[in-house]
């Protein structure tokens, strides 16, 4: 039986256009509709199908961010989690985060919650950075599983088992560790209606990085952010010798 | 955006045992059936179509073509996507594909075939259900997919100018990129062409909220049998000169003239959309839900849907990638809200759903406003039509019924069909009245075909229902026109085809018989 932390990033939803800030700041998030990054949706799930199969006693979701990161905690708990952590940081601070800051929070959190295990997204959508698990596990000098396809539990601990580069790879693990969801590792549900009703009145509590005693002082600087170039449009040939042509034209044969 | 595609990988992957060795040539008749089934045999054998007393097309008829529009724009093969049905169920057997890249041309070639007597088959996305846009026999196919411009969207006045052969969602996302929304969304619309929409008046997902497009197509440009160019193009809403001969254009499935271009009126698009997908145990709580929808969501409802337990089952069977929320009702419905205050929005969806559970009316289901839900949710409805045509023969029927009586006609098929039907249900636009049934067997056979047809259409001809709410009449429905229009009215409707079409060269077989 075990406790577990889940970590959940209030995201961009991924069906959004991301749009870049006309100043170069940044992305536009003012107005911008947010949701729950979708591999951490999946930690979730993972870890509610654990006390469902009686194999966690307790789900404790954890998001670090901003006042509005409280809605994606009330989702996770929509979706099972028992109650929530949230660990304010004030939007500009929040926007030089790195994995670096977050795992030493998750770390300590994990260590004051006395948590087994801690399963996270293995990114995050907007950032892409697919850090925060091995560093938490680095952080905590926890086992790590990491793009778990499949968690199963054994009496010496865990049975993972995780997508590589062409394939599949098993690995044993003892508890606790730090696992990180990827896309197939489950379906997750929907937060029906009972729930979501339920999950208004489950505990939130909220800390900063300072009561944790982690310094989230920005370690970058962000000097511009660019969208990506435009793909030039393409032109239409005659014939395969005049292809054949272009190409040697362009150097690529 | 990532993500997105990453989720594409994902249903590929479950879907990839759907996927079939490629089609065979083998031949059956009267197939209905989803992307593996076999070709269809040609309509004019299986459905014993007397042709038309049209001229046969000449090399020098192609030849005018070629030095009209362009070799590129002549097709004499592979055509076979040209002419056979979105349903599979038709296949004509043109020889030759025109493809003018605009309203000249389209005029060019109708006065052409006009004076030679050529029939032609207007077409757009070709993804009409009654086998309205493909040739029966060996009509020519005026393809409008060239005509694919936006030529303007006014940001103030929301009206927007588009060619009749833009895709609808393109021509949405030309919308959107100026925070207006075309007023029509359906399954086709990465398919499907707005010329196709208009002149088929289709219906949609939207109609409850924007109403049908005789009211949003503010004009029209249209090309006569004769080749003559209508004009009836208009940028204002107000606009009471003389005959609202558009409308004439709206709806008629291209029998009285080819739409080259269209300005319709584009409402803004909603800041915040919420989506409910609830479950409930009655037809009885559903039109109570319904009720209850229109009162306490009002101005914001923008759809309102029903899909019974069978049709949403069907689709969760078929295609693993989709994720329903709940299950275990015989009834589900999809509840959409738009406005343009977020939270104002969702405390209202919330208090509805809130009251209908305390009422026991709605038991369960969930609520959501990520964009990425709202879509996953929405492909739930989309899939459902899909589901059921993957991998059987499906009876399909398109009718508006008195939602007192909306629902029942499914049970009495279902019990009419018996243990000859392996699927009997029903989903749609239950705010818009309109039903979409449904009767599935292995394969088609003319016993069941005898049970359910013409009872369908005697059925809801008695409760003054129509036989064909937003799918049209095409080639499919013609014969059943009468169950919903009296004798003066169809041969008023012979009258103005005679009138604007007097050789008759425009879809014929289609509409009227």
């Amino acid at each position: 039986m075990a406790r577990v932390l889940v970590g959940v990033k209030r995201v961009i939803d991924y069906a959004v256009k991301v749009r870049v800030k006309p100043d170069k700041t940044g992305v536009v998030t003012q107005g911008v509709k947010h949701s729950m990054n979708p591999f951490d949706e999946i930690a979730v799930e993972e870890a509610v199908k654990m006390k469902e199969k009686k194999l966690a006693t307790e789900v404790i979701a954890v998001s670090v961010g901003p006042a509005q990161s409280a809605e994606v905690i009330r989702t996770a708990m929509a979706m099972g989690a028992d109650r929530g952590v949230h660990v304010d940081v004030p939007q500009a601070e929040y926007e030089l985060l790195q994995p670096i800051h977050i795992s030493k929070i998750l770390a300590k959190l994990a260590l004051d919650e006395k948590a087994d295990l801690v399963i996270l997204g293995k990114q995050a959508i907007d950032d892409d950075a697919n850090q925060t698990a091995q560093m938490t596990a680095a952080v905590l000098d926890w086992p790590q599983g990491t793009f778990c396809n499949k968690i199963e539990k054994t009496d010496a601990g865990l049975t993972i088992t995780r997508e590589i580069d062409g394939g599949l790879e098993t690995i044993k693990t003892k508890i606790p560790a730090v696992l990180s969801a990827d896309l197939r590792l489950n379906t997750p549900r929907y937060a029906t209606l009972p729930n979501i009703m339920k999950a208004k009145k489950k505990p939130l509590k909220k800390v900063t990085a300072k009561d944790l005693g982690v310094d989230t002082t920005p370690r970058i600087e962000v000097i511009s952010v660019e969208d990506p170039p435009v793909r030039q449009a393409g032109a239409t040939v005659a014939d395969v010798d005049a292809l054949v042509a272009k190409l040697k034209e362009g150097g690529h044969i | 955006m990532r993500f997105q595609r990453l989720l594409q990988m994902r249903r590929l992957a479950t879907t990839a045992p759907l996927l079939r060795p490629p089609t065979q040539t083998k031949t059956t008749v009267r197939t209905m059936a989803g992307s593996g089934a076999p070709m269809p045999e040609l309509t004019q054998i299986t459905d014993n179509v007397q042709r038309g007393n049209y001229a046969a097309l000449s090399d020098k008829d192609v030849t005018h073509f070629e030095k009209l529009l362009g070799k590129n724009h002549v097709l004499t093969e592979d055509l076979e996507g040209y002419n056979i049905c979105f349903l599979k169920r038709i296949r004509g057997n043109s020889k030759l594909v025109l493809k003018p890249g605009n309203t000249e041309e389209v005029a060019a070639i109708l006065r052409h075939c006009n004076e030679r007597k050529l029939a032609v088959v207007p077409q757009g996305g070709n993804t009409g259900l009654v086998g309205g846009s493909v040739p029966i026999c060996d009509e020519i196919v005026l393809s409008l997919q060239r005509l694919n411009k936006v030529l303007s969207v006014d940001e103030v006045t929301g009206i927007a100018v588009v060619e009749s052969g833009c895709i609808l969602e393109n021509f949405d996302q030309r919308a959107r990129d100026v925070g207006l929304t075309v007023p029509l969304d359906l399954g086709a619309k990465a398919s499907c062409h707005i010329g196709g929409n208009v002149s088929t008046n289709a219906g949609g997902v939207r109609v409850v909220r924007y109403g049908n497009l005789h009211g949003s197509v503010l004009g029209v440009e249209a090309v006569l049998a004769n080749g003559q160019v209508l004009d009836l193009m208009s940028n204002f809403k107000k606009d009471n000169t003389g005959y609202h001969m558009k409308h004439l254009f709206i709806g008629s499935e291209g029998t009285l003239g080819v739409i080259t271009k269209l300005s319709m009126l584009c409402p803004h698009s909603s800041k915040a959309v919420n989506v409910a997908f609830i479950g409930l145990n009655s037809f009885d709580d559903v039109l109570k839900t319904f009720v209850s929808a229109k009162r306490n969501l009002g101005e914001i409802l923008s759809s309102c849907e029903l899909i019974d337990e069978r049709a949403l089952n069907t689709a969760l069977q078929q295609f693993k990638f989709l994720n329903a929320p709940i299950s275990g009702f015989p009834f589900y419905m999809l509840i959409e809200t738009s406005g343009s205050n977020g939270d104002h929005d969702e405390e209202k969806i919330n208090q509805f759903i809130g009251d209908g559970m305390e009422r026991g009316e709605i038991q369960d289901g969930t609520v959501t406003g990520d964009p990425g839900k709202v879509q996953e949710i929405w492909k739930i409805r989309e899939m459902v039509p899909l589901g059921l045509i993957e991998k059987s023969f499906c009876f399909k029927y398109d009718i508006s019924l008195p939602l007192r009586d909306f629902y029942n006609i499914v049970d009495v098929m279902r019990e009419r069909c018996g243990s000859l039907a392996t699927i009997v249900c029903g989903y749609g636009h239950l705010g818009d009245s309109n039903l979409h049934l449904n009767v599935s067997c292995e394969e088609f056979n003319d016993e069941i075909y005898k049970r359910v047809e013409p009872f369908v259409y005697e059925y809801t001809s008695k409760l003054k229902g129509s036989i064909s709410a937003e799918h049209g009449i095409g080639f499919l429905k013609k014969d059943y026109l009468h169950y919903s229009k009296n004798v003066v009215a169809i041969d008023w409707m012979r009258e103005m085809k005679k009138l604007l079409d007097p050789n008759g060269i425009l879809n014929p077989y289609k509409v009227l018989n």
